[in-house]
């Protein structure tokens, strides 16, 4: 699975890395970085991530354009 | 009846069980003045502009019309929560070294063992076939041994600062038409005795720190220097408070409305990998913080047409921006899958709830752990006898038993 | 009379990037039942290029790890790894370079931008002179910061080329970066910030040289050695970024007849492509970084721009507009924002800055490293930027809706006591060695906005 967070909608409030670590981190104080491809193991915690996002900023899902020949 | 009432009415302890009738009257009339001179706001948009709008204050000493708190009479200085920018950032940043991201990204997520633990306990320990109060038995020593755990406070002194806690938070509890001189001095008493206990129990870890918050407070400086003893005594105490008087109401909420929900509580024991969703929506359906009493305009604002004049007391009705249905499709209905939901239950802006992730984790394992009881359970009392804080609103008790 | 039904035929998509992948989704979402159809010129799926510059440089993402998530399946045929080379207006066909005509009944152009390469092509062809624009690009580059260069030369201080020298300093790797404006990100955030972003980058230990060009890339052997700049002076590198801003991909449409060159392809509010007459065309859309359109926010001055969210929310409207009936059109309205985050900090802004003749502090300070800048134009408010302030920017943004007085009025609570405007000072893009990321290029009285290039 794949994320993409709307970086514009984002204020940083960290939720995200307070759930996912391993996923989102602050890159300064504001600012966020993270891993736009998701371990498996770290799937549920990606997932509580989006659902906790007071912005709704986080999308998660398939890859894009996977089923392109 | 008269808007400018409206504040009375909802402060007043018959309607604690069901405000929200009260807040749809408030969301009529967009900004409403009180007959003290105060303002209230209830609708979802406004609100939100207004915890984004830097002209809002949350520092009480910049009112120049006097609130139902009455004057602060306190020596001891405001916590981050009652200080504007750039004072409340540097303390924030500072209490946010020991307790998540940047610096301690993982703090809160290695509490999740020791929590999904303390729950199973509390739960394990309900006797079969009595009556349980929700709250005496698990909504409030689960939090409380969190953050005693957390911050590095000995839990055996528990009673100590409970009632501590209870005087100031009774401070905040805003009555109007009532004599506030004797509530608001011994609110200010407990908050110095427990300034002065945290403050000592933080002194005697300088040096000789045991993996706690306190420790950390007082022993790692960044660049930015850390806490004076004052700063470090009033973040203490906010944050041993916030700890344990918000998250109890959350999870309590939690139960209360489970159980009047059966079709949510059948969904979430057949799918609890919903739960994170339902307690989103708990927190917009059932705020702990029904509202934000303490916000102050330095300037002339207009909301909804209203003026709000600089110094004036704002309360911003977070509980009832939440039911707003201009923002929210069947505001009144409980539905844990609904989407898009930016609720306002741990406001919004610069002084968004600081321990959000911490009582959302909590409340996460805390009804978790209770989903396969609960579909057995019954309440005693609906509603149940409520606190009488109409801020900080949840249940005192939630009596509970066997269905059958 | 019942509208005309649109939610079938065929819709070719040109661009398989962001735009055109947020277009497919919003096409389905709103009924589109027809046959779709997405030409992208890389072989990769889609993917997202913010992360680019910044986590897969530092080496922290892989370059094949940023794809884009799906909002929902499309249907759709995709060819990758295949460039338009044409549109046939009349017969509405695209044409593909590998001689394969697409027959359309809609199409959306999301061709998107390019990087402005080095003109010295000789010289652009030397081991170690590079462009960021692809993932195959950022793939190279951060192989190449792995390896440990001794210096490494960024030449042009818009967003791209401050992030990528931003990433040299937290890597430890030396950088000086040339820029032919008076100060990094001046052509995008006027002088103050840019005078603020300069002293940003010098702490952060950049060797940053702005007044300059670089005249010469020199190489021995075929690698990069160095550099030499208009003041006389060389510097030793062995690597260096090309970081010139971008060029519009739309020379496929020159012999299209519609209204396409350098500056983007023009369309109306609601996505519609204008052919070379200036007259609108109906089954013709674009979106995305290489559209050009009016916006009544900024007195409906053609925007371009290469922003994230403009991708986003023009591809929504474009995609939403192709399969409506005239009524059930919608405007592109959105107020453009953007971010980047570099030296530690997390800039974001609102409105768009370059449209002002005065800026002011409204919170905070730039000794801070913590602040919020208030543009006006003609005495109301049209853009914000906040470092690290991000919390904030909501305010603004609905003042530039509003189009609020500036300056605005006081009373924040960490705002400078008293607020004095300054000119914004944004320079002609012409003195910058980037192409701005917004571009003006309607008709101002008192100024001069465009995207012309000078040559060389």
């Amino acid at each position: 699975m794949q994320i993409v967070v709307d970086l514009n909608r984002c204020q940083g409030y960290a939720q995200c890395a307070f759930l996912a670590p391993q996923v989102f981190a602050l890159h300064g104080e504001e600012a966020l970085a993270y891993s736009p491809a998701v371990p498996d193991d770290q799937l549920d915690r990606v997932r509580k991530a989006a659902t906790a996002c007071p912005v709704q900023a986080i999308l998660v899902g398939e890859q894009a354009g996977a089923d392109a020949g | 009846m008269s808007t400018e009432t409206l504040f009375r009415r909802i402060a007043d302890y018959a309607s604690r069980a069901d405000p929200y009738p009260l807040y749809a009257e408030l969301r009529e009339h967009g900004a409403v003045r009180q007959d003290d001179g105060s303002y209230l706001v209830g609708t979802y948009d406004e609100i939100a502009a207004l915890l984004h709008d830097p002209r809002i204050s949350s520092d009480r000493r910049r009112r120049t019309v006097p609130d139902a708190l009455g004057p602060g009479q306190d020596d001891v200085p405001p916590a981050f929560i009652g200080l504007d920018d750039p004072e409340h950032d540097r303390l924030r940043r500072l209490a946010m070294r020991p307790f998540g991201p940047p610096h301690s990204p993982g703090r809160v997520d290695a509490l999740r063992g020791e929590i999904t633990r303390i729950a199973g306990e509390l739960a394990d320990g309900f006797a079969d076939g009595k009556r349980i109060d929700v709250v005496d038995d698990f909504a409030y020593p689960l939090p409380v041994t969190v953050i005693c755990r957390l911050l590095g406070v000995p839990s055996e002194d528990e009673p100590r600062f409970r009632t501590w806690s209870d005087s100031i938070v009774a401070g905040f509890d805003a009555t109007p038409d009532e004599d506030p001189e004797q509530r608001l001095r011994s609110a200010t008493e407990a908050r110095r005795a427990m300034a002065l206990y945290l403050g000592e129990l933080a002194e005697s870890r300088r040096g000789h720190p045991t993996g706690d918050m306190l420790s950390a407070l007082v022993n790692d400086e960044g660049p930015e220097g850390s806490l004076n003893p004052i700063e470090l005594m009033t973040t203490s105490v906010l944050l041993l408070i916030a700890g344990h008087e918000t998250t109890v109401n959350l999870i309590t909420n939690g139960v209360l409305t489970l159980l009047r929900h059966p079709d949510a509580l059948a969904r979430l024991r057949d799918d609890p990998a919903l739960m994170p969703q339902a307690v989103e929506e708990l927190l917009r359906y059932e705020p702990p913080v029904q509202m934000l009493p303490q916000r102050t305009p330095l300037a002339d604002i207009e909301v909804s047409g209203v003026t709000i004049p600089q110094g004036a007391p704002l309360i911003l009705v977070l509980a009832s921006g939440n039911r707003d249905p201009l923002r929210f499709a069947e505001p009144d209905r409980f539905d844990i899958t609904r989407p898009d939901n930016q609720h306002l239950g741990f406001g919004s802006g610069i002084h968004s709830c600081f321990g959000a992730p911490l009582a959302r984790l909590e409340t996460q394992i805390a009804l978790t752990t209770l989903l396969p009881r609960l579909g057995d359970l019954r309440l005693v009392e609906d509603p149940p006898p409520y606190r009488t804080n109409q801020v900080l609103r949840g249940p005192r008790h939630l009596l509970v038993e066997a269905a059958g | 009379m019942p509208a005309e039904p649109r939610s079938d035929g065929r819709i070719v998509i040109v661009g398989a990037s962001l735009a055109g992948l947020r277009a497919a989704e919003t096409l389905r979402d709103e009924g589109f039942r027809g046959e779709l159809t997405l030409v992208g010129e890389e072989p990769h799926p889609p993917y997202d290029r913010p992360p680019l510059t910044k986590q897969v440089l530092l080496g922290r993402v892989r370059a094949d790890d940023v794809g884009l998530p799906r909002r929902r399946a499309v249907e759709a045929h995709w060819k990758l790894g295949v460039r338009a080379s044409g549109l046939d207006p009349d017969g509405k066909k695209v044409l593909l370079a590998n001689g394969e005509h697409l027959p359309f009944d809609r199409l959306l152009i999301a061709t998107g931008t390019r990087a402005r390469p080095w003109p010295d092509a000789d010289a652009a062809r030397l081991d170690g002179v590079f462009t960021v624009r692809t993932r195959d690009d950022a793939s190279r580059l951060a192989e190449r910061f792995d390896a440990g260069p001794r210096r490494v030369l960024v030449i042009g201080a818009g967003f791209t080329g401050s992030e990528i020298a931003s990433v040299c300093r937290e890597r430890g790797i030396e950088v000086t970066v040339a820029e032919r404006g008076p100060a990094p990100l001046v052509g995008a955030l006027g002088g103050a910030l840019g005078t603020f972003a300069a002293r940003l980058q010098r702490a952060h230990g950049v060797d940053l040289r702005c007044g300059v060009t670089v005249t010469a890339l020199k190489g021995d052997g075929g690698r990069l050695t160095g550099a030499e700049f208009s003041d006389g002076s060389r510097i030793d590198a062995d690597v260096a970024v090309i970081a010139l801003g971008a060029v519009r991909n739309t020379e496929w449409l020159a012999d299209s007849g519609l209204a396409a060159g350098p500056r983007g392809v023009a369309c109306d509010a609601g996505c519609r492509a204008f052919d070379m007459y200036g007259i609108v065309t109906d089954d013709i859309f674009v979106a995305g970084d290489v559209a050009r359109f009016p916006h009544p926010l900024f007195e409906y001055q053609m925007l371009s721009l290469e922003h994230w969210g403009n991708a986003v929310a023009q591809a929504e409207v474009a995609a939403h507009n192709m399969i409506s009936a005239g009524p059930h059109r919608r405007p592109h309205l959105a107020v453009p924002v953007f971010w980047s985050s570099q030296f530690g900090l997390n800039i974001k802004s609102v409105g768009v800055p370059t449209f002002s003749d005065q800026v002011v502090l409204a919170q905070g300070s730039p000794e801070e490293g913590r602040l919020v800048a208030v543009y006006g134009y003609r005495g109301r408010v049209t853009a914000a930027v906040s470092v690290n302030r991000a919390k904030w920017l909501e305010h603004y943004r609905r003042m530039i809706e509003t189009a609020a007085p500036f300056p605005p009025g006081p009373g924040a609570a960490d705002g400078p006591e008293p607020a004095a405007p300054v000119p914004s000072d944004v320079p002609d893009p012409k003195v910058l060695s980037h192409g701005p990321t917004v571009a003006l290029t309607g008709h101002l009285p008192d100024r001069r906005l465009t995207l012309v290039r000078p040559g060389g």
